[in-house]
C-alpha cells in the first residue's frame, strides 16, 4: 500500500474523528454550565443527584462508560438496536463524560470570582440573570479557558475510543492498516494528524485566551 | 428636615453571635455622619445591614418614610415587596473598602452599566453624565482604561463616580481609605469633603479620626453593636467621660496630643 493511500485512509477516518470531537464539544460545553448550575443548587436533592452523576462519570472509565451506553439497553431492557445506534452511543457517552468534567471546571470557575463582585452587582440594581450574564460569565470565562483546553486536547485524543464498540474513526483505520500491512507506519501517521489536529486546537485555544483576556495587564 | 434614613433597634447575629445589638441611627438630608469604632465592633456590618447586604435579625429600616425591613408582632423580620425593595435601592449606593470595580469592563462602561441596563438611561446620556463625573474625580483620560491599569485610588474615584451616577439620595462609604497607601488617601478624602460641600448626604464609617473630624455633623461610636457615644466632632472628641471612646481615641492619637 502506498504511503498516499495510508494517508487518506487515515484521513477518510478523521472525518469521523472530528464529528465526535465538535459534536461533543459543542453539546458538552452548554450542558456543563446547566450541570454546574445543578451542582451548586440551593436544592439538596438535585445538587446530591449531580454530585452522584460527576462523581460516576469522574470515576470511571470512559471505555466503559462507553460499552454501557452501547449495550446497556439491550441487557438492562431487551431493547433492540442497529447498528446505527453505535455512532449516537459514543456521543451520548462522550457528551455526557465531558459535561461533568466541564461543569466541575465551571464551578470552580463561579466559586473564584470575589464576593464583592456580587455584591457591587447587587447595590447597582442588577438583578441575579443580569449580573451572571454581564458581570459573573465574562470574568469566568477568561478563568476557565486554560483548563477547558486541557479537556477538549484530551477530547481529542478520547475520540480514539470510539473503536471499542466499532466505530470506524481514525484509530480503527490505523489499526486495520496496520493489522493487514504488518507495519508500524500507520500508527505513526495517525500519531501525526492527531498531534496537528491537537496543535490546531491549542492554537485556537490560545487566541480564544487571549482574546477573552483583554482586560489584564500584560 | 427630611429624614433620609431611619434604622430602629437594629440587631444582627450571625449564628446566634451578636454583631448588632440594637443600633438605632437616623440621618437627615444633607447630613453627613461618619462612623468610628474598633475592628469587629460591628460598623460595617451596621452599613451592609443598611444597604441590603446583610439581612437585619430585628428592628426596622425605613428610606425616606418607605419600609424597608420591619419586625412583625411575632418577632418576624419582613423585607418589603420586590418591587418596593428595588425601588428603595435606588434611593442609596456604597462605596466599598476594595472598590469592587467590574475588572472586565471600561472606566466608562463600569460607570455606564447599571444607568443603561438597570434605569434604562439612554447610552448616550449615560456616557455624558459618566465623563461629567470623570472629569470631577480628574479622570477623564481613564475612561477607555480598564481597572487594573488604574492605581487604588483612581480606582476608588471611579468607584465613587459609578455609585454616583445613580443619583443616590444617600450614599454610604465602607472605609473608603483603607486598602490605600497613605498618600492616595488624601484625594478620595477631598472628593468625599467636595461632596460633603454640595450637600450630599452621607454615611462614612472610616479610621481617618481627622478626616472624620473635619468633615462630619456627626460622628457616632460605635463598641461591642451598641452606639457607644455620639454627637458633634466637638461634643464627641471632647467627651471624657466614655472609657470606651477615650481609649479607642487615645489609641489613635496618643493622650499628651488630644485636644
Amino acid at each position: 500500500m502506498s504511503i498516499s493511500t495510508m494517508v487518506r485512509l487515515l484521513l477518510s477516518g478523521m472525518g469521523m474523528t472530528a464529528i465526535i470531537f465538535f459534536v461533543t464539544l459543542i453539546l458538552s460545553l452548554p450542558l456543563g454550565m446547566g450541570v454546574a448550575f445543578c451542582r451548586m443548587s440551593k436544592n439538596p436533592v438535585l445538587r446530591g443527584i449531580t454530585k452522584v452523576y460527576i462523581s460516576i462519570m469522574r470515576g470511571t472509565p470512559l471505555m466503559l462508560q462507553l460499552l454501557v451506553v452501547r449495550y446497556g439497553p439491550y441487557f438492562l431492557f431487551r431493547a433492540k438496536l442497529s447498528d446505527a445506534y453505535d455512532i449516537y452511543a459514543v456521543l451520548i457517552a462522550f457528551v455526557i463524560n465531558y459535561a461533568a468534567y466541564f461543569a466541575e471546571i465551571y464551578r470552580g470557575g463561579i466559586e473564584s470570582i470575589p464576593q464583592g463582585q456580587y455584591e457591587a452587582a447587587q447595590l447597582l440594581g442588577f438583578g441575579k440573570s443580569r449580573t451572571f450574564t454581564m458581570i459573573i460569565l465574562p470574568q469566568v470565562i477568561k478563568r476557565v479557558l486554560p483548563s477547558v483546553t486541557n479537556e477538549t486536547i484530551t477530547l481529542v485524543k478520547d475520540t480514539s475510543l470510539a473503536f471499542t464498540i466499532g466505530v470506524i474513526e481514525m484509530f480503527t483505520r490505523a489499526k486495520q492498516i496496520a493489522a493487514a500491512e504488518t507495519s508500524m507506519l500507520p500508527y505513526i501517521f495517525a500519531g501525526i494528524l492527531y498531534y496537528i489536529f491537537n496543535y490546531a486546537v491549542a492554537f485556537g485555544m490560545e487566541k480564544a485566551e487571549k482574546a477573552f483576556g483583554y482586560y489584564e495587564v500584560k | 428636615m427630611e429624614k433620609i434614613l431611619e434604622m430602629k433597634d437594629v440587631r444582627k447575629d450571625f449564628d446566634g453571635l451578636g454583631v448588632l445589638s440594637g443600633v438605632s441611627l437616623s440621618v437627615e438630608k444633607g447630613e453627613v455622619v461618619s462612623i468610628i469604632g474598633s475592628s469587629g465592633s460591628g460598623k460595617s456590618t451596621l452599613l451592609r445591614c443598611a444597604t441590603m447586604l446583610e439581612k437585619i435579625s430585628s428592628g426596622s429600616i425605613i428610606y425616606k418614610g418607605r419600609k424597608m425591613a420591619w419586625t412583625d408582632e411575632t418577632g418576624k423580620v419582613i423585607y418589603a415587596p420586590k418591587a418596593e425593595l428595588a425601588q428603595i435601592r435606588s434611593y442609596f449606593g456604597l462605596v466599598f473598602q476594595n472598590f469592587n470595580l467590574f475588572p472586565h469592563m471600561t472606566v466608562l462602561k463600569n460607570i455606564t452599566a447599571a444607568p443603561i441596563s438597570v434605569m434604562k438611561m439612554p447610552k448616550a446620556q449615560a456616557e455624558e453624565e459618566a465623563m461629567t463625573l470623570l472629569e470631577k474625580m480628574g479622570l477623564a483620560d481613564k475612561a477607555g482604561e480598564y481597572p487594573c491599569r488604574l492605581s487604588g485610588g483612581q480606582q476608588q474615584r471611579v468607584s465613587i463616580a459609578r455609585a454616583l451616577i445613580c443619583k443616590p439620595e444617600i450614599l454610604f462609604f465602607d472605609e473608603p481609605t483603607s486598602a490605600l497607601d497613605p498618600e492616595l488617601t488624601s484625594g478620595i478624602l477631598k472628593v468625599i469633603k467636595d461632596l460633603a460641600a454640595e450637600k450630599m448626604t452621607m454615611v462614612i464609617v472610616t479610621h481617618e479620626m481627622n478626616f472624620a473630624r473635619d468633615v462630619s455633623d456627626r460622628i457616632i461610636f460605635i463598641s461591642d453593636g451598641l452606639i457607644s457615644a455620639e454627637g458633634t466632632p466637638e461634643v464627641l472628641f471632647g467627651n471624657t467621660e466614655n472609657e470606651r471612646l477615650k481609649h479607642f481615641l487615645s489609641s489613635f492619637y496618643g493622650e499628651t496630643e488630644r485636644r
